[in-house]
Order: C-alpha cells, then structure tokens, then sequence
C-alpha cells in the first residue's frame, strides 16, 4: 500500500509510505513523526477529506473506505500540551494563591496586617472549603478522571490560568481583607451553606466515580451514565451532567457561606460557561444514542 | 472607531433591512452637525456646546445600540463581539464620561472627538446610503477609506484627554465608587476602572487602525474584500 500526504494549505506531496493493511492511524502518525520530528503525533489531524472530521489513532486502514492506494489530509494542531499538565497547573494556583491572601503575605494589605489572621472563623472556615475544593480537583485529576483526549492546544493554559488564578486572587482578596463584613444572618447562614457545599462536595466525587467506572482502564469508549447503589447519583435520572449540577451548588454554598460579591459572580460565570457545557455534552449524547432517557436535562432538572 | 465591524455587518445583512435603518442614522448625525455649527456661529465659543446637543447625542448614540443589534441577529459571534465593544465604548464615553463628569464638558477635546464622530459617521453612512442606491461617487468612496487615517487617531486623542482632564475629578467626587468595609465584601474605584480603560487602547487602536489600512488598499485598489472570521 502507498500513501500520500498533502498539506492542506499547500498541494504538495510531502510524505510516501508503505504500510500493512491492519496498520492504525496512530502507527502512521508516528511514522510521520519520525521523518517529521517537528510535528509529534498529538499535534498531528489525519483526515480522509480535507474538510472532513480527523481521524481517530484506533481507527484501522483496512476499515476505511480506500483502496490499495489512500490520501491522506494532514492538519497541524498547532502546540499541544496534555490535559494533566493544565489541569494540575490550573488547579494548583488556586490553592496556593487564596492562602497567601488567606495567611495575610506582604504587600497584600496594609503593613500593620502582614501575617495576622482574621478574627471571623468564617474566615477560617471559607479558606478550609476552598483548599479542600482544590485539593480534591487535584487528587481527582491524578487518580480518577480518564480522559477522552490527551491534549489540547498550549494556548489554552494560558487562558485557564488567567481565568482561574485572576478569580482565585479576587475572591481570596475580599474573603481575607481586614475589613470583611461576615453573612448577615450569621451562624444559621453559615451552617446552611456549609451543609450545602459538603453535600455538593460529595455529589461531584460521586459522579466522577461514577462516570469513571463507566469507563475500563485504558479505553476510549462512551457509554450512558445511570444511577448507581449511590444515593447521589440518583440524579443520573433528571439531569446529564450531574457534575456540573453539584459543582453550581458547591459554589453556590461557597458563596453564601462568604457572602462575597466577587464570589457570586465566580459562581455566575462558571455557571454559564458549564451549561454551555453540558448543553453541548447533552445533544451528543442525544446524537450518539438512540434509547437516551428523555427524562434527563442538561444541566438543571426540568430547567436547563 | 468601529467602523470596520460595521462594515463585517453590513456584509451580511439583507439589503432591504439596512435601507431601513442607515436613512434615519444619517439624518441623525446630520442633524447634530448642524446643531453644533449653529451653535459655534451664534455665539462663537465652544464652550456650552456639549449641554446644548447632550440629549440628542444620548438618544442617539444609544439608538445605534439597536441598530447594530438588529445587524447582530444571524451574523457570525465574533462580529457581534467587535462591534457590540466599540459601540459599547462609544456609549461609555457619553454616559458615563462626559453626561456623568460635568465638570469637562466644555473641554476643547469634547468638542474635538464630537467633531471627528460627526464627520466620520456622515461619510460612513452617506457611502452605505449612496452604495445602496448603487450610485456611489468616488468622492465620498474616497472620503470614507482616506478620512479615517486623519479622523481616527484624532478621535482618539479627543476621546483620551477627556477621559485624563475627568480624572481629578473623579477621584476628589469618588463617584461610581464602593469601599470597604460594606456587605458585599467588594470594592470598586472608577478612578483605576477609567486609567485601564485608558490602558485598553494601547492593543486596540493598532489593531483596528491597521485593519482599516488593510481594508483600505483591498477597496481603492479594486481588489473585493473577503471578510476572515477569526
């Protein structure tokens, strides 16, 4: 068998090669990646068409429709970087930056408040909540979530970061300022929220679990969630995407237990950018599987 | 300034639509030429100008909020997105800067980036009018791609010494402010807030100057523009 390879911004020939007919894709994409060292695999996009979908590594050649001789459309994707390495990155700036604010580091505050602590022990309680959030994305990130994709394009860590450490740095400011106002309704606010935040907290660990082992190890397959022996995946039966159900309501315990306007409008924006999200998870879920419980909305039961 | 994305919409609006709506846009800032040269000839100052056409240019200036909408429904994101922030900032700049900061309103600069709008919206939509009616003299094809070389970056330069002569102002009023302690656990300073408005010109005036130099040599040269989303 031979191949060409095209460009598609340039029509010329720029890779020839002979391969079994059982070869895969991500076989041919290393092969390309030795006589082009510049373009590793994950930032290769094979396509049969140069306007078509890429082409997945697991697919087989003999399986797709060509002959004894097949073109193949090369894209670049540009510079990738593994989701791990965003997500870790993403994440640990959070934690680390709300307790340099929390701990009162220089040249945060005025100088008379460099390292003291607050007086309100919804202070306290709020930096504990926060650390505990990220400390668990970060656990969840190395040892639970498997991911579809092994990368994405460099220039997103750029743009999560911003948008995760400018809010972490915003929020954690106003939390831990000297002259922070605590809830209105006090104690009974307080512990509400925290109920709140706790129960999402579990809801969210739950569904990930869940959604991991709906996947074996090593494997790429998608398949329809459904409520577990656990309680808090029952919500399987109303909603798509429950995570991002639980997150909403984490923050939104988070937001009550600080009574932090800088907060709501973290929870706000985090809130639209995952019903978008889960908008876009729902119809293809609706696309790729006929008997899709009808019951289910995407994000909120019966709502959105 | 926002021209250009202007120009991205009308691209993709249905004709019949725009007729409709670039007529009344023309009379307006017309009308507001007029006003400002009676003015100017009656008593020979500028100064008292901004009071006297103040309502006409809100009303306006804030109409073009729905005239772009009605462009926005059906076109591609990101046009909404270029043209929805300048007309934003054009409408930032007479509620919140010059309605709001009496104080400057009789600043030359006013006068100099009210003047630069007029003219730069006159020629605009005299050239969507007159392309419609596909009678177009060169003249105003000619004013429309050369004018702005000069227009913009005076507009600009207006637009930023007023926003510089309000600071003092701003910051003895304290207004459009909150401060700490308060129950929303926020703080805002509109003094910063305008200084990284002011800020925020430095990456976009190069970037949509250029872009009308861009589209400028496509349309005297003949060449038909293709407008790339990004």
């Amino acid at each position: 068998m031979k191949y060409l390879r095209t460009s598609l911004h340039e029509a010329h020939c720029i890779f020839k090669c002979k391969v079994e007919p059982n070869a895969t894709i991500g076989e041919i994409k290393s092969m390309f990646h030795k006589s082009h060292p510049q373009w590793y695999p994950a930032r290769q996009s094979i396509r049969l068409d140069p306007k078509g979908k890429s082409l997945k590594d697991e697919d087989v050649l003999q399986h797709l429709p060509v002959g004894t001789t097949a073109t193949f459309y090369f894209r670049d994707l540009g510079a990738q970087i593994s989701w791990v390495t965003v997500f870790l990155t993403e994440y640990t700036g959070p934690l680390v930056l709300y307790l340099m604010f929390y701990f009162r580091v220089s040249f945060i505050y005025a100088p008379k408040y460099d390292f003291t602590t607050s007086k309100h022990w919804v202070v306290h309680l709020a930096c504990m909540c926060h650390s505990f959030h990220f400390m668990k994305r970060l656990l969840e990130t190395l040892f639970v979530h498997r991911f579809s994709h092994g990368t994405m394009p460099l220039r997103n860590i750029f743009k999560n970061c911003t948008y995760y450490w400018g809010f972490a740095a915003w929020m954690a400011y106003y939390v831990n300022h000297p002259l922070y106002t605590p809830p209105i309704y006090g104690e009974q606010q307080i512990r509400l929220a925290l109920i709140i935040f706790l129960f999402c907290q579990i809801g969210n660990f739950s569904i990930h679990i869940a959604l991991r082992n709906l996947r074996p190890p090593g494997s790429k397959t998608r398949k329809i969630p459904y409520p577990t022996k656990n309680p808090f995946t029952w919500i399987f039966l109303l909603v798509s995407c429950p995570n991002y159900t639980y997150e909403l309501g984490a923050w939104f315990g988070f937001t009550l237990m600080t009574q932090c306007l800088p907060v709501a409008f973290f929870t706000l924006v985090g809130f639209i950018q995952m019903t978008v999200w889960a908008k876009g998870k729902h119809r293809s879920y609706l696309k790729e599987f006929r008997d899709y419980p009808p019951l289910r909305s995407p994000i909120l039961p019966f709502i959105l | 300034h926002y021209e250009e994305a202007y120009g991205e919409a009308r691209l993709k609006c249905p004709h019949v639509a725009l007729k409709q709506h670039r007529k009344p846009g023309f009379f307006w800032w017309l009308v507001l030429a007029m006003a400002m040269m009676r003015f100017y000839i009656q008593k020979g100052t500028h100064k008292g100008l901004y009071r006297s056409i103040a309502r006409t240019l809100k009303f306006f200036q804030t109409f073009a909020l729905l005239e772009v909408g009605h462009c926005a429904l059906g076109i591609v994101r990101t046009s909404v997105i270029v043209t929805g922030v300048q007309v934003c900032s054009r409408i930032f700049m007479v509620w919140f800067v010059t309605n709001s900061i009496r104080q400057i309103q009789n600043e030359e600069s006013v006068i100099l980036f009210l003047v630069v709008w007029t003219m730069t919206e006159i020629t605009r939509y005299s050239y969507y009018t007159f392309n419609l009616l596909h009678h177009l003299p060169y003249f105003i094809k000619w004013a429309r791609y050369n004018l702005f070389i000069v227009l913009y970056p005076l507009g600009v330069a207006g637009e930023l010494l007023t926003i510089y002569a309000a600071l003092p102002f701003v910051r003895r009023s304290g207004m459009y402010s909150m401060r700490l302690p308060n129950k929303y656990n926020v703080s805002f300073d509109y003094y910063y807030c305008l200084i990284v408005f002011m800020l925020s010109y430095i990456p976009l005036f190069p970037q949509l100057f250029f872009h009308m130099l861009r589209q400028r040599r496509r349309v005297l040269h003949g060449e038909v523009i293709v407008e790339k989303d990004d």
